[in-house]
């Protein structure tokens, strides 16, 4: 039966929802084995189990976080040669895509990035150009490697669980050798939003903003969303580099994209226009931003975002 | 310190852009040099100035790959700054996907160090037609060069390059030594215009026209017949079409609700 390989990287005390849909996509490809990296709970592998893994693999490394990338891609190309796996999944995230980009090189298989669904035959879905097309591409290759978007699927369980075969695997003696060294980390503060690329509503501010986000953080907390900002509102200072939705921030696909105070240039639409309902709310009734919303609103942020926060507390008592 | 950066020519963003031909491959006119690369050539514009410039025997080469057009993108690239530039073209890499055009660049590169060790590649943190961010990793796997990625900082010490990194979680200094492959963020700097000066300069700047006989590099390897994944089919996404539009007369606030509620949004 063909092998699909999931890794996950530090896994954590639980699996993130986007490793649920990874490993949901994988049981489509066949027999599921994981890779990870990092502390590994006995509740994660018992839950790797539940999600029908057979195998379940370890670094005999435990500094490979001390690199950048390239020590992990040795880790996995070494993973794919044990196990046999004709398909890799990752995360779609920077370091997904270059673990990914290496072990391509690595392995001379295909890499494909962005993926939002995979067929049982390995034909990938995307969208590309800023959400313009949606694409199929395969790999030509014995082995295939793919990124996938969050939210891409719904997470499933299989209708029997298993205990998965661990064992560990030895990472290349050269493999950190000429790797970039991370020397110094600082942790960033935890918001307790949902992460900005996997939250399912999203509610970001731009210039019209001027310097206060406060409304639209008591929209987003009222809501479950996460918060996300226009490159003018970064670039001003307003607020953190790491909210910017755009194309040279993040691309975000939630089921609803609040726009408050932003005109919706061609880069910020690039990075938001697959989500499933668009609101907009701007002063300027002649925005592009109207062009793509599913409810526009032409007015000042600062009456209508506080009224729809107030009316929503109401709903929900 | 001899520093090649890449800079791609790549359809301008402000406009519609599309696929064509049997390979589904980018439409390239109304194509620009792509904006994220010119923070990688100031980048590199900075090092090579840091340390006297070309006087003091810096280079800074700017290389593009693509078809005849993309060397307007290194064109632009010697008005800005750079001291001389490359463009790889050939018929056969038409197509080409990351894999194909990682082991082109791979090889101009090693090419351009024939006569002096390259030090330092620089790339911008994606490009902005196809946006995979696969291939300054690829170059690096390939030339076995450490990578530095999404750089936001980057100072050279010596033999040493250090840089910060911003990630979701935590930001990170790193450390790589010399050679090595750096692809930087918008957050690095601010590009510098290119000024009459610059203009003037530029048309005595040197261009070398590369071709893959003169890398070394076998047709079968790149294009769409090297090509390690196949785009098989693409559909325009239909347009999105403006829904309602109201104009806040006090109670756009709680009709946004309503909305909400009746898209079972809340």
């Amino acid at each position: 039966m063909a092998k699909a390989l999931v890794f996950i990287d530090n896994p954590g005390a639980a699996l993130k929802k986007s490793s649920l849909e990874l490993l949901t996509i994988a049981r489509s490809l066949g027999d599921v084995v994981v890779a990870v990296n990092g502390e590994l709970h006995d509740d994660v592998v018992a839950a790797l189990g539940a999600q029908g893994a057979s195998a379940l693999y370890r670094p005999s490394a435990t500094d490979l976080d001390d690199y950048l990338v390239a020590p992990k891609a040795a880790y996995l190309a070494a993973v794919v040669a044990a196990s046999g796996a004709g398909t890799v999944l990752l995360e779609n995230t920077a370091d997904g895509k270059e673990i990914a980009a290496r072990l391509g090189v690595k392995l001379n298989a295909g890499v494909i990035t962005d993926v939002v669904g995979v067929d049982a035959d390995g034909t990938a879905h995307k969208s590309v150009l800023a959400g313009s097309y949606t694409t199929t591409a395969k790999a030509r290759t014995a082995v295939a490697v793919l990124t996938i978007k969050p939210n891409s699927v719904d997470v499933g369980t299989p209708a029997a669980a298993s205990t998965p075969e661990t064992a560990t695997i030895d990472v290349p003696a050269d493999a950190t050798a000429n790797a970039a060294r991370v020397t110094g980390r600082a942790e960033k503060p935890v918001s307790g939003r949902p992460e900005l690329t996997e939250a399912r509503i999203v509610v970001a501010g731009g210039r019209g903003v001027d310097g206060d986000f406060g409304p639209l953080e008591e929209l987003a907390d009222v809501l479950g969303g996460a918060l996300g900002a226009s490159r003018a509102a970064t670039d001003a200072g307003w607020i953190g580099h790491d909210y910017q939705v755009g194309q040279t921030g993040k691309t975000v696909s939630p089921q609803l994209y609040i726009s408050a105070g932003i005109s919706g240039a061609i880069q910020q639409k690039a990075g938001m226009q697959t989500s499933k309902v668009i609101v907009a709310i701007n002063k300027d009734a002649e925005s592009p931003i109207f062009e793509i919303a599913d409810f526009g609103i032409v007015g000042d942020l600062f009456k209508v975002v506080p009224q729809a926060t107030e009316e929503i507390k109401k709903r929900k008592g | 310190m001899k520093i090649v950066v890449l800079v791609k020519h790549v359809p301008d963003a402000q406009f519609d852009r599309h696929l064509t031909g049997p390979g589904n491959t980018v439409d390239r006119d109304e194509s620009i040099l792509s904006e994220l690369d010119e923070y990688a050539l100031e980048a590199a514009l900075q090092l090579s100035e840091a340390r006297g410039g070309a006087k003091a025997g810096n280079e800074v080469i700017a290389l593009s790959m693509g078809p005849a057009g993309a060397v307007n993108a290194v064109k632009k690239s010697l008005q800005i700054g750079a001291s001389s530039g490359a463009h790889l073209s050939d018929d056969a890499l038409a197509g080409s996907d990351a894999a194909a055009t990682s082991l082109a660049l791979a090889a101009a590169i090693r090419h351009l160090g024939a006569d002096s060790p390259v030090d330092l590649v620089l790339t911008g943190m994606a490009s902005t037609d196809g946006e995979t961010s696969l291939v300054p990793a690829q170059l690096a796997e390939r030339l076995g060069l450490p990578q530095v990625t999404f750089a936001s900082s980057l100072e050279v010490n010596g033999e040493r390059i250090v840089a910060r990194r911003d990630g979701d979680a935590h930001a990170d200094t790193v450390e790589a030594s010399l050679p090595a492959l750096v692809s930087v963020t918008d957050q690095i700097n601010e590009p510098r215009y290119p000024n009459f000066k610059g203009i003037l300069a530029a048309k005595k700047k040197k261009i070398t026209a590369l071709t893959l006989a003169d890398i070394g590099v076998d047709a079968a390897q790149v294009g769409a017949a090297g090509s390690l994944t196949a785009v098989e089919t693409a559909e325009a996404r239909p347009p999105r079409t403006a829904g309602t539009i109201i104009t806040d007369e006090g109670d756009a606030g709680i009709k946004l609700v309503e909305f909400l509620a009746a898209q079972k949004l809340l």
